[in-house]
């Protein structure tokens, strides 16, 4: 009896979990121009207005700009901290390891007014490229986190194992460590892009003139003509995030196969 | 030659391998987080004088947001909030954690945590606004409710407030509160409990006994990873708020960018983190404090009630400080008296009283 | 033992992780061809000596040559040495072949070539069948071959093999065991085993180093270990020993011969070479194996009239064998006893009396 409850409560939850989301598509496909049931009608309209917003494109385009550099930067701090962390043992190292984590808990707005605040009293501009350092600071304790994964899973021995047999430090780290951390660092990308295309606060804090995709869409929740494309825009989103987070999911599970390990739970 | 041998050596050796790869992502993190969190701490102690910034070393900007009654209602408001959308994910997310750790066939498991995460890694800002949608005055809540003849008129006390903030934000944290939780739970040896049961506890018993006190540090985790942000947030507020659920982070926007005082948003901002540090420095103390004092008297009924009364007369106590100290001795004297005591206080339980089996 | 020319020389060597002395002066010559072992208890450093010798740890001083080349500074890639790992290190994206073939990758033999070496190798293990095999696809002694033939492939000077059977069950233990021998047989190749098992030690080795805390306490062949053991340490951690309080008298028969009074046994002479720690007259202790001891049954009698008396305190029934724990009549502790189990020799009953027969010649002295 005890279990059925817990399994409905489970349930239920994880109803009221998805119920926002599926609401998405509703009024996305809505003809109504009002967000707000009933539902009118089906029309595919709101899809097409996305395609005739050239300021929705730019801040598309910056977003990705953000999003893959991002990636890219956090990635491979990462993979410093992450290979740092599980291989070697140094003075300082819950310090140093629990501050680059940091970000992960403080309050995003904290990062945001610190970055501006720096930004202003240096008296340069925000723009793209500090929202990409911006992003970098927040998304390199996730790629961490997954990479630290990789690294630990990996047997130390399998590495001193190549030095062994011939090979140099760095064609090992070539031949072994890179092919065996590679669904991490894929898994990690993925993540970190996901992260820097959704992220709102530092975005907003640090656009100036150039809004991300996230910024360009608080922009038009003022208006409420302008609902039902968001609707539109926001069923891409969540679309190509769950596409995304689905491949990140198999890389990493791949990683631990290929690792020759079990599964033993989800991200972080 | 015999320092730089040195030097060379110092890097060969584990401690400087490993510092020295670590070192980019380590001064990374200095760079954009150490410094700006510096700088705006100096920020908060200079003043704004309209377009220029006085650079005078002075307490007027906190002498103003602890006297102000403005900025200490948004900041006990701000702080409730958190407090309560801790509460609700925390309690919420345990039995979620529980079902998946103890009930879910384990080669489910990683389905179910990747199903719960996945809500979290899409677009926070639509999330957000679809609650607006949903507890609308004409949306689907208040019209099912109608339909269903529950009410006769649509809930207005549903948005626009601090209660539509609380679901929102525990909505959103969700997942953040079920990891951890599970993560521990995972890690419960199941034969203790077996073991629990074999001595003659009901299961009840076990859980309370075994389970609960075991988990306790991923509750712990799991009420960290959602109370620190969430003071911060700045999203749920604006959207579905109203001017009755703003929060502390809507108003550091506010100085920044409609008010150009920039010292005053650097001032609220080191005050929330300060205000995050000091309540959690306090709970945890607490707790810790309470558990212990409750074993001490004999645990049991009458320990707990002990423990419950010296919880409830701190806090009368604090309440008391909080609203007549000021009129008594003036706010900052009030404020930095009030800090003293909880943190020397917390300082002292934290190094004298040992962890308990709760694991705080 | 005559001495084969060394292709392993440890002079002084220390190892210090910060304040933690690991290796405190370690002495030793490997000869060529042989099947070395390092025997201790975890955290003796046994492991650590083997790594250093590989070249992944860097001493702290002292001096190690392999083939009479200076090791200081040179990484374990250069070094002539390989490795199977405790965990064997099998790469998990490559097959079987490609693990073995993967130190090949730098030479310059033809690919052709490289391909007959490789199903050399794996012949040579009894694995010529499983080249295109997964490599999680495999047991653990078939890793344990893959990792041998991956290390032999390479022809190194010396082969170190890190608690090599530990992973593996007990029946595969004794397959491989044998198996190693047999490899090292063929291959003339010095081979230095790192253990904590001194039965696998004994069986395979043809010297063995005893270490303790960073020290060797003993190198010596296995039956001079077995049998004469230079500490108490040594002696209970290779097999079973009793130990009995002794006086060494002061009227010794002399020709370098030692008088005893053992509490429970009674008058005794021991060789020289019976104290490993020479002899001075008070008081010292003897140490005695279970299987020098026998049960003396109704009817029969020592040799020479070396018998004691005592009362069974336990038995311990094993199958092929009984142990019995006797506590002998003015001994401060029981001795244990092994005998063979025999048709119609009775197991005797705890609390009985047993007549035990003992041999001077069987026992080592400590100080």
């Amino acid at each position: 009896m005890k279990l059925n409850l817990l399994a409905v409560f489970a349930g239920v939850y994880l109803v009221v979990l998805y119920a926002p989301i599926v609401l998405l598509p509703l009024f996305a496909f809505n003809s109504g121009s009002v967000i707000a049931f009933p539902l009118r009608g089906f029309t595919t309209e709101w899809f097409g207005l996305l395609l005739d917003t050239p300021a929705l494109h730019a801040a598309t385009l910056n977003s990705l700009i953000i999003a893959i550099s991002t990636a890219i930067f956090s990635t491979i701090l990462g993979l410093f901290a992450a290979r740092a962390a599980t291989r070697y043992g140094f003075p300082g190292k819950g310090g140093i390891v629990g501050f680059i984590m940091l970000p992960l808990v403080l309050p995003e707005v904290i990062v945001a007014i610190s970055l501006l605040i720096v930004l202003m009293q240096l008296g340069l501009n925000s723009g793209t490229w500090s929202i990409i350092a911006g992003h970098t600071l927040i998304c390199t304790p996730f790629a961490i986190a997954i990479l630290q994964g990789s690294f630990a899973n990996m047997d130390r021995s399998l590495e001193e194992a190549a030095v062994d047999l011939g090979e140099t430090p760095w064609s090992t780290f070539r031949l072994i460590t890179l092919p065996l951390v590679a669904p991490g660092i894929v898994a990690s990308l993925l993540i970190c892009f996901i992260i820097s295309l959704d992220e709102f606060i530092i975005a907003f804090f640090l656009s100036g003139n150039s809004p991300t995709l996230p910024v360009y869409l608080w922009s038009l929740l003022r208006f409420p003509a302008q609902l039902p494309m968001v609707m539109a825009l926001g069923t891409i989103l969540v679309l190509l995030s769950v596409l995304l987070l689905v491949l990140a999911e198999t890389f990493r599970r791949r990683g631990l196969r290929r690792a020759g390990l079990k599964d033993t739970g989800g991200f972080l | 030659m015999g320092e730089v041998a040195g030097i060379g050596k110092l890097m060969r050796s584990e401690a400087g391998k490993g510092l020295t790869l670590i070192s980019p992502t380590f001064v990374y993190a200095l760079l954009l987080l150490a410094a700006p969190l510096a700088m705006i701490l100096l920020l908060s102690f200079w003043t704004q004088e309209f377009l220029t910034i006085v650079r005078d070393f002075q307490l007027g900007n906190y002498q103003e947001a602890l006297s102000d009654p403005i900025y200490t209602a948004l900041m006990l408001r701000s702080l409730r909030i958190s407090a309560t959308v801790t509460l609700v994910t925390v309690v919420l997310a345990f039995p979620v954690a529980y079902y998946i750790s103890f009930h879910v066939r384990h080669e489910r498991k990683s389905l179910w945590l990747f199903l719960i995460t996945i809500p979290f890694w899409t677009s926070y800002l639509i999330r957000v606004f679809l609650w607006r949608v949903i507890l609308a005055y004409d949306g689907p809540v208040n019209s099912g409710l109608l339909a269903l003849g529950v009410i006769d008129e649509p809930l207005g006390w549903i948005l626009y407030n601090a209660n539509s903030v609380v679901i929102t934000l525990a909505h959103a944290y969700a997942p953040f509160a079920i990891l951890p939780i599970f993560v521990v739970l995972e890690k419960i040896d199941r034969s203790l409990l077996e073991a629990a049961r074999d001595l003659g506890e009901s299961r009840a018993m076990a859980f309370l006994r075994v389970t609960l006190p075991l988990a306790m540090p991923g509750v712990l985790a799991a009420v960290l990873i959602v109370f620190i942000p969430t003071v911060g947030d700045y999203v749920t507020p604006q959207l579905v708020g109203g001017s009755g659920g703003l929060m502390i982070a809507n108003n550091i926007h506010a100085q920044i960018f409609a008010f150009n005082n920039r010292p005053m948003g650097a001032t609220l901002a080191v005050l929330a983190m300060l205000i995050v540090a000091m309540t959690l420095l306090w709970g945890i103390s607490r707790l810790r404090f309470w558990l212990w004092l409750a074993d001490r008297m004999g645990g049991g009924m009458r320990g707990g009630a002990i423990a419950l009364g010296a919880a409830v007369a701190e806090i009368a106590a604090i309440r008391v400080a909080f609203s007549a100290a000021p009129g008594l001795v003036g706010p900052e004297a009030a404020i930095i008296g009030l800090l003293l005591i909880v943190s020397a206080g917390s300082a002292l339980i934290l190094t004298r009283v040992p962890k308990g089996r709760w694991g705080i | 033992m005559s001495q084969k020319t060394p292709i392993v020389t440890l002079t002084g060597v220390q190892k210090y992780y910060g304040d933690y002395h690991a290796l405190r002066g370690i002495t030793a010559n490997i000869g060529q061809g042989e099947f070395f072992s390092l025997l201790g208890p975890s955290g003796c450093g046994k492991t650590t000596l083997l790594r250093s010798i590989a070249g992944f740890e860097d001493i702290s001083s002292g001096q190690l040559l392999l083939d009479g080349r200076d090791m200081e500074g040179v990484p374990p890639n250069k070094r002539p040495t390989n490795m199977v790992f405790q965990s064997y290190a099998i790469f998990p994206h490559m097959n079987v072949a490609e693990n073995v073939g993967f130190g090949l990758r730098r030479s310059n033999m033809s690919s052709e070539e490289k391909r007959r070496a490789v199903g050399e190798a794996l012949e040579m293990v009894g694995l010529g069948k499983y080249g295109a095999r997964a490599a999680h696809a495999l047991s653990g002694g078939q890793r344990q071959r893959v990792a041998l033939a991956r290390a032999l492939i390479m022809k190194p000077k010396v082969l170190l093999l890190d608690e090599p059977l530990s992973a593996l069950d007990k029946k595969m233990r004794e397959v491989m065991q044998v198996e190693l021998i047999r490899l090292q047989r063929e291959v003339g190749i010095t081979f230095i085993l790192v253990t904590h098992d001194q039965e696998e030690a004994l069986v395979m080795s043809d010297r063995i180093a005893v270490m303790f805390e960073g020290e060797i306490a003993q190198l010596d062949d296995p039956e001079t270990l077995y049998r004469r053991p230079k500490s108490r340490r040594v002696a209970e951690f290779i097999g079973m020993m009793n130990f009995l309080p002794a006086q060494v008298l002061p009227t010794g028969p002399g020709g370098g011969r030692v008088a005893l009074d053992v509490a429970g046994l009674g008058h005794a002479e021991l060789e020289a070479a019976q104290c490993p720690n020479g002899a001075t007259i008070g008081a010292a202790e003897i140490g005695v194996r279970p299987e020098s001891l026998t049960i003396l049954y109704e009817g029969q009698s020592a040799e020479g009239g070396r018998e004691a008396e005592g009362t069974v305190r336990e038995v311990v029934y094993y199958g092929d064998m009984t142990y019995y724990d006797v506590l002998l009549d003015g001994a401060p502790s029981p001795v244990r006893v092994s005998m063979r189990n025999m048709p119609g020799r009775k197991v005797l009953d705890f609390g009985a009396r047993a007549r035990l027969a003992w041999d001077p010649r069987s026992m080592v002295m400590f100080c």
